[in-house]
């Protein structure tokens, strides 16, 4: 059982911890495993927020946060200004619990509940004393997250430019009826956005409109995009052609969406989690559509794409490296050895300036781009956490 | 263990019934042209099944009583196993009517119920012909599922000759509750599935969302005490799914995976408060599973689901070919099932880590009364 919640008002006294340590070692040789000094518990009311303890040893704390209210309840980890987030946990529903962890160095903190979601919340000081078995935490921490998404951006921007130049070249063959042209040209312009593929998904009504699959569309919607021109360049038996004033239609509403995505895309920022997220969402595209061979299903093109995601995920893993290296030195150098594991098993599958065609690749061959592909996303699953931690 | 279930009644068994915890569902192609035999057929499969729900053998004999130079009429491993609440349900899918190219091959089409028909295409479909469609379905449901097997292997060596077997899908433990006195299960991504389900005693539900009333299609009156079977074979990308954060989890259901209880607070039964507000837009997400298929914005719609997990081992890739096998009973599958699912496919957050794989839809005949075989209205009224 967990044992209740301290009043902080009495109890906010540097001796504290030494105090409660005893306490619950006494305990713990009952059989209670509530013992854990980083351990803490709060209790968020309409009008209180209880923690546990008023301080706790350097290193991981986790907070159990129990929404006794009837709003929903946020509980903040703060600077000893009041305004920076350390770590955040929201959308608390009444009587739900949820556990917030953070990496925290010693200091002083201010600990918030904002019970219904509005003003400053209810605060209490909260200390983080220096602890012997604590690892270190690297302090530059914000030189680091700003250059992680300066250089973030550039890629995303610079990707998206590269998008609308080669696009605008695969249309103009397109329309040209130069297909032999425009079917060597369709995966490498299409990498452009796969490199990119989780922040241009994020734009819902673009999305369907370009990179819809044929098993895609709701009944009644139209097919365009990518994948529209992909069928008409590789048709299947029975398939009737487009015509000429048809491929212009289709390719010009393609390079319009495309433009429209780059002049949003430029107005974008991002965050170290959206970076995180991202490169973790961009193997998940490779897990659910180009393992699988689902993505191009005319073309064959799989592995373009495959390469595509697996570079955009690397440089957002690497863009936030500096930052979990001091964190959590384990998990960089595996996602390391992971990224290079599956990169060469795609190396193998290269042919001349491109890929083999995913129809022509071998089962074993997929199984093993599909193991490393799992083995990769099982540690990048937990990378956002330990970039926010 | 020892339950078991009348097979004949008002309605057939296997529908209020509570959810048993296996599942062997099969659909059929009916290979024959001959009405008398498709007749004939019915007629051996309701006595086989009224034997079978009561722990006898298939046929009339028995799986060791024959004469030493004859198959048994029985496969036998079933022998010395209780009924188990075996309970077996029949359906007919729209090709018993008409065939693809239109033709009436039974002299059924002019009972054609006007709902019954393939389901459309959905956005996330991929679905496999040889895991969909179907002219007659049997849905077998036991707490062995070594009875259940059973069950379908005794129908569908009746059936050679006549009909065979098109698809068929194990299901090993039942993610619905269909009685208030069960327990909410939980599906393969660790969610208690089915918490708003029609229960067996909301009897004005069933009324108004599960039986075919009178006059709902005066051209298939044979229909009346019956329903619609949804049959969806659902596959779960089960190792991405199991990579997303618990919040996330529960954001695209809409309930705590601990519990079940709405993100808006309280336990597993507490109503949803869909207007409350969370840090960006309602706690419980637009694009949340609990929101999009709720009868609050349904029009009040609701269906009788009696889905199972499945698991058929892994594929090429390693990965397991594992999901849901959804069955859900509905009055009408054009007022209860097809606008709900359009929503889900466009707009549900879970439907990025779900693959639809094999569809079919089948009408339901109402219970089998003393001495009739199972569909008699149909074929003689």
């Amino acid at each position: 059982m967990r044992k209740p919640a301290l009043t902080l008002a009495a109890t906010a006294l540097a001796t504290l911890p030494v105090f409660a340590a005893c306490t619950e070692n006494a305990s713990s040789a009952d059989g209670d495993k509530k013992s854990d000094p980083r351990a803490l518990t709060v209790s968020s009311s309409a009008d209180a927020c209880d923690v546990s303890a008023s301080s706790a040893p350097a290193g991981t704390l986790t907070f159990e946060v129990t929404n006794t209210g009837s709003q929903v309840t946020e509980f903040y980890l703060l600077g000893a200004d009041g305004l920076t987030i350390k770590a955040e946990i929201e959308n608390i529903g009444p009587g739900i619990s949820r556990k917030l962890t953070v990496n925290a160095a010693p200091g002083k903190y201010v600990t918030a509940c904002k019970p219904g979601m509005e003003g400053d919340g209810i605060r209490a000081d909260f200390a983080v004393e220096a602890a012997a078995d604590a690892p270190t935490v690297s302090a530059g921490d914000q030189q680091l997250t700003a250059t992680a998404l300066a250089n973030y951006k550039a890629y995303v921007n610079d990707q998206s430019d590269q998008l609308v130049t080669a696009t605008q070249k695969f249309v103009d063959l397109y329309k040209a009826g130069k297909d032999d042209e425009a079917r060597a040209l369709y995966p490498e312009a299409r990498m452009h956005w796969e490199r990119i593929e989780t922040v241009a998904e994020s734009f819902g009504d673009l999305d369907p409109k370009t990179d819809a699959r044929e098993a895609d569309l709701e009944p009644g919607q139209k097919w365009t995009g990518w994948h529209r021109i992909e069928k008409d360049l590789w048709p299947p038996a029975g398939y009737q052609a487009l015509k000429p004033q048809q491929r212009a239609t289709y390719g010009e509403d393609l390079m319009t969406n495309i433009k429209t995505l780059d002049s949003r895309i430029a107005g974008l920022d991002y965050t170290v989690d959206q970076i995180a997220n991202g490169s973790r969402g961009l193997l998940e595209e490779v897990a659910n559509g180009k393992v699988t061979g689902e993505e191009e299903a005319w073309s064959h093109t799989d592995l373009w794409d495959f390469q595509a995601n697996v570079d955009g995920a690397r440089v957002g893993w690497e863009g936030v490296k500096p930052i979990v290296e001091g964190k959590d030195p384990e998990l960089g150098k595996q996602l390391d050895e992971r990224f290079q594991a599956l990169q060469a098993l795609l190396d193998k599958q290269k042919q001349g300036d491109g890929f083999a065609f995913y129809d022509k690749v071998s089962d074993p061959d997929k199984k093993a781009l599909s193991d490393a592909v799992n083995a990769l996303s099982e540690p990048l699953s937990r990378l956002t956490a330990a970039v926010l931690s | 263990m020892a339950r078991s279930y009348a097979f004949r009644g008002t309605h057939q068994a296997g529908i209020v019934t509570p959810a048993q915890d296996r599942l062997h569902f099969a659909a059929f192609d009916v290979t024959t042209e001959s009405r008398d035999d498709l007749v004939a057929l019915l007629t051996a499969w309701t006595e086989a099944a009224e034997r079978m729900t009561k722990g006898e053998g298939a046929g009339p004999i028995g799986p060791t009583q024959g004469a030493s130079n004859l198959p048994p009429d029985d496969t036998g491993e079933a022998i010395g196993l209780p009924p188990s609440g075996l309970t077996i349900t029949f359906g007919f899918g729209p090709g018993l009517f008409r065939s693809e190219d239109g033709k009436d091959r039974f002299g059924l089409a002019a009972k054609q119920p006007a709902a019954l028909k393939t389901l459309p295409h959905f956005p996330g479909d991929m679905l496999e012909p040889t895991r969909s469609g179907g002219d007659l379905c049997v849905q077998a449901c036991a707490d062995d599922p070594q009875v259940a097997v059973h069950a379908i292997r005794n129908l569908a060596r009746i059936a050679f000759g006549t009909a065979s077997v098109r698809w068929s899908q194990l299901g090993f433990g039942r993610t619905s509750t269909t009685s208030v006195d069960q327990d909410t299960p939980r599906n393969l991504f660790g969610f208690k599935d089915g918490t708003q389900n029609v229960k067996a005693e909301e009897k004005d539900d069933l009324s108004e969302h599960v039986w075919v009333a009178d006059g709902d299609d005066p051209k298939a009156a044979w229909l009346t005490g019956g329903s619609y079977l949804v049959a969806r074979r659902i596959n779960m990308r089960i190792e991405v799914w199991d990579r997303q954060a618990l919040e996330d989890q529960e954001s695209f259901v809409g309930r705590t995976k601990d519990t079940g209880a709405p993100l808006s607070g309280g336990t597993e039964f507490t109503k949803p408060d869909f207007d409350m507000p969370g840090h960006d837009g309602p706690v419980i997400p637009d694009d949340s599973h609990v929101r999009l298929v709720h009868p609050d914005f349904n029009g009040g719609v609701r269906m009788l689901r009696r889905g199972y997990n499945f698991v058929d081992g892994s594929n090429d890739l390693g990965v397991l070919n594992a999901g849901l096998f959804f069955l859900a009973y509905v009055r009408n599958p054009d007022t209860h099932f097809v606008p709900l699912q359009t929503k889900m496919a466009a707009h549900d957050a879970m439907m990025e880590y779900l693959q639809v794989t094999g569809s079919a839809l089948f009408a339901v005949p109402p219970g089998t009364g003393p001495g009739e075989y199972v569909g008699q209205a149909l074929f003689e009224a």
